[in-house]
């Protein structure tokens, strides 16, 4: 065993994803479908898919699959399929279609990805997902995709952070719920015709890992407590982001680690857990019984300006007040090319400057204001009021309800707040993860955006995935199956059960005085005060403390009521709580031993004389893969790192500027 | 403020639920009523006491999960979801009753969550455009005319929250039906299943033991997203095109 770095991890051997062709890159995903091997429509009844999770990932596999021929199950812990997080993605997804003819084409949706992810994703992986954007487009408006068009009845397009070309597809604020419907439809279809089974209210707690591949999972039937073995030849996770861990986030309350995290105990690594987004235009802070952020689209960065006070003294004052030559056009001064359309983590990164310089706005929080003002007033003067309503009305409308302010009188207010996680399991070319027959779709993979993601372009991942990678890439692996049947009471089975049972068991009978809330919260603090913006070596070693004396009193001291056979919403959050009290401090050491500024995550050491990140290509130019390793008490011991280099042919490494 | 509520208990499908009141106090008018509950449930456990079971997911109003009869009101006094319904809609003082749905299509869970598995169902007889993956041809070559891709798209906008099931006096489930039949009837894609679409998905909806609908209206006034009362019209009228087309 390597010796311990810093007192935290183990350095493994170096990995590399063995599977993508070579060849010119525009030939490379031709070559692999044809090299992937086929199976027969005949064989395709006898073979078994579980897919975990029915956002646009997972709801798109099972589709596919089911229309294919495979057996799929499907899980999700809602009431219905159709309510996965994807439903909430207001703002658009990617593709380069080049309608509007204004210089988009493949290569420069390939080259705008690599970039916007700060140099930290595959070129494999970017460049076909450029590739099949365009189908992606087709596919949802055979299926009734209602996307905006313009009166000529053609389909209309808009511009998103970090990219100069109007290239993002939508439908009005809702097209994460417009292609998710079309996707949860395309796979209800196929629950009709019998080759999707959909389990709904069902919480996958456990893999099954059998002779070192991936034979099933234990899920838990949310209404009656029941444990269940699902068997199958292969698993795929498409159980979406962890940006829950911070607590407050823009996330759908139920999102989760859990089921990447059971994974990467059985041996599926996790590939740079500290990258987070966070996304620029959320609503601020109010209170401390606030349950989530809600987030506004960026798209109205297209038409909004973001600006705060020049003098500190001004910014208690109504805004309108505020005549022009007193206002900071920070974003605008500081990227005269971008202005407010910067990628985010610059918009986001720069908001926190100008509050930290004293100039937010909006009600105190504790010492400080953390708002900035984002202001249609210059556009309600250029369009009509009706024609703002028509591109932005329902995010006005939200706005308004939350806070009881409307939009169209004052500026709106808003601050950075955690959206996305980059990070998740470790996955190659075919999207398998290190465990043979694991595959990770969608925001659960760590995926094609690297330090950084661009707006639009996780929707379009996710059903890139899910519609036309995946469905070619396991095929490759079913066409050697069916594999050996698994009993159900193989000691494999009956092992993962008992690890279940006996985790529920235990929070059931910790009979503590704190409740699982408290501890989520608490431990929320501690990863946006020390590992969310700015992350400094002090602050995470810090962290990292707080987080192992978090988790010990945990298990001493949580308290969870009722029982395991019914429906408990307490036992439910406390084992995904477990969870996320072992990711955190994980994502801790990975924040701690990339000593570079890169995406959103920006170390204080790593900075450029006039403060913006900067890169370090020489030492960190390779993906963090984390190897688990438990101690005896089966918590986290230290972790061991897999280094992956990232190798650019294409795209030439250089220092990201939007200035 | 200070609040007392009345919540529906119930320990499971089958046990005897009763109403329990629970006094609440410092609310804040900016907690919208999720938040409220939640505040709630982390005194109850504090002292001890199961927390209230509820259902809500991404409290943005969007993804339909969230439910609650609000002072006899499907998601409450203002026409949104319950997880965008502010503390301000109530006054201090106020005694405010929060039940679950009921219908009998929408059986009961525990407490404020029942089973809307049968919109699944329904929306599982037919109400999809039947296109495999990879089949779809260029985009553009469709085009569809704007005021037709408005109305669908204000159709396509039902989060299948089941409201108008629960306003209802029928429990009918005819709004959430005709949202789906004008969302792809409306447009060109959904026009060669558009006969057969209607027939199977309200013998469905029939089947799972929703209502008829008699034309109270009290659906639309109740639906979050305010689809209009005329989609069940335009069900109506695809209805009475399939019987002459099957004729
Ligand atoms: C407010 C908001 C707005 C956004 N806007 C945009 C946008 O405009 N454009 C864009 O490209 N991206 C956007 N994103 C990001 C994008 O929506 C997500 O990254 C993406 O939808 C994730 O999809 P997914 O299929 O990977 O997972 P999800 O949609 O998160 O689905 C996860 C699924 O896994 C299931 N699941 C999870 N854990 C378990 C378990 N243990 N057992 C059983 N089931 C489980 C859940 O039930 C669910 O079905 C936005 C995100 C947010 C939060
Ligand atoms: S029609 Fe309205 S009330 Fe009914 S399910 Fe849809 S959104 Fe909810
Ligand atoms: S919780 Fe999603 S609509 Fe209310």
């Amino acid at each position: 065993m390597s010796e311990l770095i810093d007192d935290l991890y183990r350095l493994g051997d170096p990995i590399a994803d063995t599977k993508a062709p070579d060849g010119p890159i525009e030939n490379r995903w031709t070559k692999a479908k044809f090299d992937n091997k086929l199976v027969n429509p005949a064989n395709r009844r006898k073979l078994s898919v579980i897919i975990v999770g029915t956002g646009l990932a997972g709801s798109s596999a099972a589709a596919t699959l089911g229309e294919a021929g495979y057996h799929v199950k499907s899980f999700c812990y809602q009431d219905s399929p159709r309510r996965a997080h994807s439903i909430a993605a207001q703002g658009g997804i990617n593709a380069a279609k080049n309608y509007n003819d204004d210089g988009d084409s493949v290569y420069r949706l390939f080259y705008d990805t690599v970039k916007g992810g700060d140099y930290r994703s595959r070129e494999n992986n970017v460049y076909r997902l450029a590739e099949v954007s365009n189908s992606i487009i087709d596919q949802c408006v055979a299926q009734g995709v209602p996307f905006a068009r313009d009166y000529g009845g053609l389909l209309d397009n808009r511009s998103f952070g970090g990219v100069q070309v109007a290239r993002t597809f939508y439908a009005r604020g809702q097209t994460g719920q417009q292609l998710l419907i079309g996707a949860y439809q395309a796979m209800e279809r196929q629950v009709a015709a019998g080759t999707v089974t959909a389990y709904t209210r069902h919480e996958m707690l456990e893999v099954i890992v059998v002779d070192g591949r991936a034979r099933g999972i234990i899920a838990r039937d949310m209404v009656t407590g029941e444990l269940e073995t699902h068997l199958a030849d292969a698993v795929v996770l498409a159980s979406g982001g962890y940006g829950n861990v911070f607590f407050l986030s823009t996330n759908a309350m139920g999102c989760n680690v859990t089921a990447t995290w059971r994974a990467h105990r059985k041996g599926a690594y996790f590939a740079n857990p500290c990258y987070t987004q966070i996304h620029p235009t959320c609503i601020p802070v109010a209170g401390d019984y606030q349950s989530k952020l809600t987030l506004m689209s960026e798209s109205l960065r297209n038409d909004g300006r973001i600006w705060v006070p020049k003098n500190r003294d001004d910014c208690e004052k109504d805004p309108r007040q505020i005549p022009e030559e007193d206002r900071d056009y920070y974003l605008e001064r500081i990227y005269p090319a971008f202005g407010n359309l910067v990628p985010r983590d610059i918009a986001s990164r720069q908001a926190k400057n100008v509050c930290d310089d004293g100039r937010g706005v909006g009600p105190k929080v504790g010492d400080f204001r953390r708002g900035v003002y984002l202001d249609f007033s210059d556009a309600l003067s250029r369009m009509s009021e009706a024609a703002i309503a028509e591109k932005y009305g329902n995010l006005f409308d939200m706005y308004q309800r939350i806070t009881g302010e409307s939009p169209y009188e004052v500026p709106m207010r808003i601050y950075p707040a955690v959206h996305y996680t980059m990070g998740g399991l470790w996955v190659d070319y075919d999207l398998e993860t290190t465990i043979p027959g694991l595959y990770a779709a969608g925001e659960a993979n760590f995926s094609d955006h690297g330090a950084n993601r661009l707006g639009a372009s996780s929707l379009m991942q996710c059903l890139a995935d899910g519609y036309f990678v995946l469905p070619n890439t396991i095929r490759n692996y079913l066409a050697s199956g069916p594999y050996e049947p698994v009993a159900e009471d193989a000691p494999e089975v009956l092992q993962a059960q008992a690890d279940v049972r006996e985790r529920l068991d235990k929070l059931l009978s910790i009979n503590g005085d704190r409740t699982v809330d408290s501890f989520h919260k608490e431990l929320g603090h501690i990863m946006w005060e020390y590992c969310g913006m700015e992350r400094t070596e002090e602050g995470l070693r810090k962290a990292i403390d707080l987080i192992r004396s978090l988790r010990e009193e945990f298990w001493r001291n949580v308290r969870v009521l009722g029982s395991a056979d019914t429906l408990n919403q307490s036992l439910e959050k406390a084992g995904r709580v477990a969870d996320f009290l072992e990711l955190g401090e994980l994502m801790c050491i990975d924040a701690l031993h990339r000593r570079e500024s890169c995406g959103g995550h920006f170390r204080a050491e790593s900075q450029t004389e006039d403060g913006e990140a900067l890169r370090d290509d020489e030492k960190f130019a390779y993906v963090g893969a984390w190897q688990f390793s438990g101690n005896e008490a089966g918590g986290p011991d230290a972790p061991i790192l897999h280094k992956e280099d990232l190798v650019y042919n294409f795209i030439q490494l250089k220092q990201r500027s939007y200035k | 403020m200070n609040l007392t509520l009345q919540i529906w208990r119930q320990d499971g499908p089958n046990a005897q639920g009763s109403m329990v009141t629970y006094p609440v106090s410092d609310i804040s008018e900016d907690m919208s009523f999720l938040e409220m509950l939640d505040v709630l449930n982390e005194s109850l456990i504090e002292k001890g006491e199961e927390p209230v079971a509820f259902d809500s997911d991404c409290r943005e109003g969007i993804c339909g999960m969230c439910s609650l009869m609000i002072n006899g009101q499907a998601h409450g006094p203002e026409v949104t979801t319950t997880c965008q319904l502010h503390m301000r809609s109530f006054s201090d003082g106020d005694t405010i009753t929060v039940e679950p749905w009921r219908a009998a299509a929408f059986p009961p869970v525990r407490d404020l969550i029942v089973d809307r598995s049968a919109l699944d169902r329904v929306i599982q007889a037919g109400g999809y455009v039947s296109v495999n993956t990879g089949a779809a041809p260029e985009a553009n070559n469709l085009q569809v005319r704007k005021p037709s891709a408005d109305r669908a798209f204000d159709a396509a906008t039902c989060i299948g929250c089941g409201a108008c099931v629960a306003a209802c006096p029928n429990a009918s489930g005819m709004l959430f039906l005709g949202a789906k039949i004008t969302h792809l009837g409306e447009l060109p894609q959904g026009q060669s299943q558009r006969s057969a679409r209607v027939v199977k998905m309200l013998n469905q909806h029939d089947a799972e033991d929703f209502g008829g609908c008699q034309n109270l209206g009290e659906c639309a006034a109740a639906c979050p997203k305010e689809i209009p009362l005329d989609v069940i019209n335009q069900l109506n009228q695809d209805f009475l095109h399939s019987k002459k087309s099957a004729r």
